[in-house]
């Protein structure tokens, strides 16, 4: 290895001679650094940046699809948002979207990350299975859903039924009703979180020294006790990381709405970031959607604070 | 007491194998119904009288035919292909040397830009995509695939960075500066002796590039209106569902081809996607 080096010294000698400024940036490190940097920063400020402050800008503005100009016109968007009734509803939905997934997530994560950190066969193939809804392109794992909650050919209520747990004359009709059609958004959003959350917690659990619970075991502490107070403290901050990355996945996805129901019936399953896309994009009303998709900024905002507060602890210890 | 212990072994491997059954049942349950749906005749698939769990009649192509003969399958698949290879070469021109930038920068600054770059990735699409419609217009570049290779960076570059900062973390300094005593630049150093060593990062973050590109939604289903300039993801849930005819059979086989492929290279490559994520919560 240490070799290989040297060989390149030689091919790069006499090229160095001739590039003088070249070099000098080459070998001048902070400069070196800002030019590698530079490129990928602009990037992200032209991308990120720009776009961001513009939607700061549409939402104190009355611009839509079709305007050549734009004037200020202060607060308005905002009072007509809050004004409206499906705003409330909005801002109702992401909220139980995002709490009631979540908290399932994080139960059924646990307990799939427990039964996995153990080795038994076929365990690669089953963290396959197991992975499928994260990994594959959620846009197209809601159409398989649309496809088992249809009214007519549902499998749900067909097994429901052959079972007996379905009475012969029930037939829910799963995305058309509100209540059930919540219900089934959110499923599918627990659905497509687990795995993720379970892989982040099982890389938790699986850096648990093993000492420490071969010391705990002879020490005499019983399954609860290890749990409660080795484990779970253990496993706590990286249980944080999950549930910080599901919870902004969570709150900021039109996807699964947009698939499985559009909002409906009667806008009674819209979240806040599919009523944007349905007022600002396909309404038109630009200026009004970035009023309602700039409610999601608070969580933004809090989640990263969270963050960085980790990684700091991280980079503490 | 031995019987004791048996009992106990029986109840605790049960317990286990309930546990993951449940599991893979219901999470990989939307995949098993999606292969079965393709491969059933339509008269099969619309008779509720029969167990659908079975196939009733023989199992057809016919779904699979109609898909990439008489829909534009296979153009959204091209097309999803060629934004994901310009995606990746624009993310990775930018993301490597900027992760290696930030790997080796001395001081308080490295750490800080780094996860400064991480959190631009959790800024998520559904703040943006209202602003990007009116500048991909401004720019004239509606309904075009351009629009996407220009705007996936913007997820695809901090999450990279993230990433290939991690890996060049772990490559020894030492290497880089013997090869400076023999004469390299730092710059020289990076590009003749740390690159070569570090395709399997590279390669990682080419992975996950691509695959952040298959997934996109947001971006997709607000730029591009015309049928031809769909991506896969946008594709099948917005053309192939309309109107009062679903073509289930055509449509399951779709999410299936364009899923699969995509999560089994994924996941070879989970964990490191998993160690991006936990900023080293775990060590």
């Amino acid at each position: 290895m240490m070799l290989q080096p040297a060989t390149h010294a030689a091919a790069a000698g006499p090229a160095r001679a001739h590039t003088g400024l070249l070099a000098r940036i080459a070998d001048n490190e902070r400069l070196l650094w800002r030019l590698m940097l530079a490129p990928a920063i602009l990037y992200i400020v032209l991308l990120v940046g720009f776009p961001f402050f513009l939607s700061l800008y549409f939402s104190v503005s009355d611009v839509t699809v079709g305007s050549r100009e734009m004037s200020f016109v202060g607060l308005e968007n905002f009072r007509r948002v809050i004004e409206s009734r499906t705003f409330w509803t909005a801002l109702k939905n992401t909220l139980i979207f995002t709490v009631v997934s979540q908290l399932f997530v994080i139960v059924f994560a646990n307990i799939l990350a427990t039964a996995l950190s153990v080795e038994f066969r076929g365990k690669w193939f089953i963290r396959l299975l197991i992975l499928l809804p994260w990994v594959a392109p959620i846009s197209l794992g809601a159409i398989g859903w649309l496809w088992i909650y249809d009214s007519i050919y549902s499998i749900i209520n067909w097994t429901g039924q052959a079972l007996g747990i379905l009475g012969p004359d029930r037939w829910p009709i799963w995305l058309g009703e509100p209540t059930l059609a919540m219900i089934s958004v959110i499923v599918v959003q627990i659905w497509r979180i687990v795995p993720l959350a379970t892989v982040i917690i099982l890389a938790g659990l699986t850096s648990i020294p093993q000492d420490i619970r071969d010391a705990a075991a002879v020490d005499g502490a019983g399954f609860w006790r290890r749990l409660l107070q080795i484990e779970f403290p253990l496993v706590m901050p990286i249980m944080l990381v999950a549930v910080l990355f599901g919870v902004i996945f969570t709150f900021t996805d039109m996807i699964v709405v947009f698939v499985l129901t559009r909002g409906g019936p009667y806008d009674q399953t819209q979240v806040l970031a599919s009523w944007a896309f349905f007022t600002g994009i396909q309404g038109g009303d630009l200026a009004g959607g970035a009023a309602v998709s700039l409610f999601l900024f608070p969580v933004l905002v809090a989640v990263a604070i969270l963050f960085l507060r980790l990684a700091r602890r991280a980079e503490v210890t | 007491m031995a019987k004791a212990v048996n009992i106990r072994n029986v109840v605790k491997t049960g317990g286990h194998a309930a546990v993951l059954v449940f599991f893979v049942t219901f999470l990989a349950f939307p995949f098993y119904w999606m292969l079965m749906t393709t491969f059933k005749t339509t008269i099969d698939l619309h008779d509720v009288s029969k167990n659908p769990y079975l196939f009733n009649e023989p199992p057809t192509l016919e779904h699979l035919r109609v898909l990439f003969q008489d829909t534009q399958f296979l153009q959204w698949l091209i097309n999803t292909g060629l934004v994901g290879i310009a995606v990746v070469a624009i993310t990775l021109v930018l993301a490597v040397p900027a992760g290696y930038a930030l790997a080796r920068m001395t001081g308080h600054w490295g750490q800080t830009l780094g996860i400064a770059i991480f959190l631009t990735y959790l800024v998520p699409p559904t703040i943006l995509f209202i602003p990007f419609s009116r500048i991909i217009a401004a720019l004239g570049l509606q309904d075009s695939l351009w629009s996407l290779v220009l705007v996936y960076p913007s997820f695809t570059v901090p999450f990279c960075t993230w990433l290939l900062m991690g890996f060049f973390k772990a490559i020894p300094r030492d290497l880089e500066d013997a090869a400076m005593i023999d004469g390299l630049s730092r710059f020289g150093a990076f590009f003749k002796v740390v690159m070569p060593i570090s395709v399997a990062g590279v390669l990682t973050a080419i992975i996950f590039a691509f695959t952040l590109v298959t997934q996109e939604f947001v971006y997709g289903v607000t730029f591009i209106t015309s049928a031809s300039s769909y991506t896969v993801s946008v594709g099948v849930p917005t053309f192939l569902v309309r109107g009062d005819v679903y073509f289930w059979g055509s449509m399951m086989g779709a999410c299936l081809i364009a899923s699969v492929p995509i999560a089994i290279i994924y996941n070879f490559f989970v964990d490191r996607f998993v160690a991006g994520f936990t900023v080293g919560a775990v060590k």
